[in-house]
């Protein structure tokens, strides 16, 4: 094949691509955006969420998201520093990272399963913001482990090296050189986990239940867009709000792209 | 072979290495029957060596003889790698660096390395220059400034990046890196001063400049270069010592070594027959 075919094959499937992207969002925006109204984002629903609004449900995402994160990125980047910069030459590594990829692949359902029967039950948090917040933290755990492993182990050993030889402690090299170095790496693992977590509707349903009040204690039950959107559609409340409530999800994710690429930018440009 | 003719004719650094004037008998760094092993692999054998305090000393020899193995085992980075270990002593000031009781941080800063391949940390031209010494604690912007002005008119490279301190150091030259790298060495007030093979990737001019830096900083440091090159041993000019194959062949000025070896296997090398 001569190059101009090949680059015409390559865009043409790249064109699929984007076209199969737009056709979907499109599709969920045409739907849901005439509902979109400010009252639509700040009221609470009425009538099993065939009128009213979404305000609960955008909060019970963001705190259940938000939490899981707290607790999953410092222990998932933790974790792969220790593999990788303590650890690396040892068998340790190797079984952690064949247990986190057996994890990743692992269907949410499992995790709500597993999260319904031990926070909610053994541990007795019941339905909750919590439960559901440590159930989806242990599901985007090995996402964070294993990116985060990826990025540290991709900085060049020059640098551990010239750090080190400069008198750096192993710690002083990690935290200066290291982790910097495989930021945006780490970032992109963050990213990919919390769209992970913010669209996750089996886990949060056995964990977090679906109460429509707003939660006032971590213990409260809450109901996260995708599950209100899932009820609505499912039980055919309202077909309208269903479209609504997907918009504002798709259009949540999107903000945080773009608030977190933002806040990134500004680092790399702070530091250059 | 125009520098070696050339040094046929003259003595004149060699005058340097004699004239350590106090403490002339004083010795830096002592390697008695050091051996350093990878595995079962023997990189270093029996290697016994002293060098004196302000000293220039270079180690020549073709790859895989083990230069670079005895330098990494004077900061102790060979203990990077895996499943090592070493006979013998190798002191430096009469302590082992093996010793158990020795604070490795302490020991890297004491001798500062410059590795072969430039290596700009992937921060500004200061923070590279103020890496060793914020890691140390300094943390007075003031101080810094001071340190780093210090270390990079001593790398002669200020003049070249003082407006330029907050650009990305990757933006250098790769003979500009190499004094930086040197200046991130001279910012921690080391004793000794490791370098590995640190023009192999310039050009020749960049090669120059970074030979005369050395002549300009061995009045206040004991600096060991390793090259492979016998023509850079020969400009350079200083005490020499020759490794082949993991044992050291022979030392000597670099005038001896390249007009009467002692050894075949050095004049072989030096007159290009094999390396």
């Amino acid at each position: 094949m001569t190059d101009r075919r090949v680059t015409l094959l390559f865009a043409s499937i790249t064109g699929l691509t984007v076209i199969i992207l737009v056709v979907i969002i499109g599709y969920v925006m045409v739907n849901g955006l005439p509902g979109l109204t400010l009252p639509f984002l700040l009221e609470s629903p009425r009538e099993m969420g065939r009128t009213g609004g979404v305000f609960p449900a955008i909060v019970g995402t963001v705190l259940l998201t938000g939490i899981a994160l707290i607790i999953a990125a410092p222990v998932g980047i933790l974790t792969a520093v220790y593999l990788t910069e303590y650890t690396r030459d040892t068998w340790l590594p190797k079984i952690v990272r064949f247990g986190t990829e057996s994890l990743a692949g692992i269907p949410s359902i499992i995790f709500g399963l597993f999260g319904f029967l031990f926070f909610v039950i053994y541990l007795d948090l019941g339905w909750s913001v919590l439960s559901g917040a440590l159930t989806l933290s242990a599901m985007i755990l090995p996402t964070i482990v294993r990116t985060s492993e990826e990025a540290i182990r991709a900085v060049p050993d020059a640098y551990r090296e010239v750090s080190l030889a400069l008198g750096s402690t192993r710690w002083q090299t990690v935290t200066s050189v290291v982790l910097p170095s495989a930021k945006p790496g780490i970032m992109t693992g963050v990213m990919l986990a919390i769209g992970r977590a913010i669209g996750e509707t089996a886990a949060v349903i056995f964990t977090a239940g679906s109460s429509l009040r707003l939660p006032r204690t971590l213990l409260d039950s809450t109901r996260t867009l995708p599950v209100h959107f899932y009820i609505l559609a499912r039980e055919g409340i309202s077909l309208e709000n269903a479209y609504s409530t997907a918009a504002v999800l798709i259009l949540l994710i999107l903000a945080i792209n773009i608030a977190a690429y933002t806040i990134m930018d500004r680092l790399a440009k702070k530091e250059s | 072979m125009a520098e070696i003719e050339a040094l046929r004719g003259r003595c004149t650094r060699e005058d340097n290495n004699r004239c350590i004037p106090e403490n002339g008998s004083a010795v830096k760094i002592h390697a008695r029957n050091f051996s350093f092993f990878y595995g079962e692999h023997c990189a270093l054998r029996n290697v016994s060596l002293e060098i004196k305090p302000k000293q220039l000393f270079t180690i020549m020899g073709p790859s895989g003889s083990g230069k670079t193995t005895f330098l990494r085992a004077l900061n102790r980075l060979g203990d990077l790698i895996p499943n090592t270990r070493h006979e013998g002593s190798l002191k430096i000031d009469g302590t082992d660096v093996y010793d158990s009781r020795i604070d490795i941080p302490e020991l890297r800063r004491n001798v500062g390395m410059v590795f072969a391949l430039p290596v700009a940390l992937p921060m500004s031209i200061f923070s590279n220059v103020a890496h060793g010494p914020q890691m140390q604690g300094v943390r007075h912007q003031k101080e810094l400034e001071e340190i780093v002005e210090k270390a990079l008119r001593d790398a002669i490279l200020w003049d070249e990046v003082k407006n330029r301190l907050n650009d990305y150091a990757s933006r250098l030259s790769g003979g500009q890196l190499q004094r930086l790298s040197i200046a991130r060495v001279l910012a921690l007030e080391p004793d000794i001063i490791l370098l590995d093979e640190p023009t192999s990737g310039l050009d020749p001019i960049s090669t120059l400049r970074i030979e005369e830096l050395l002549w300009e900083l061995v009045e206040r440091y004991t600096i060991i270069l390793v090259t492979h090159n016998p023509l850079q041993a020969a400009r350079i000019d200083s005490k020499t010592a020759f490794f082949l194959m993991g044992e050291l062949i022979e030392t000597g000025s670099a005038y001896d070594i390249f007009t009467r070896p002692k050894d075949k296997r050095t004049e072989d090398y030096v007159s290009g027959k094999f390396g």
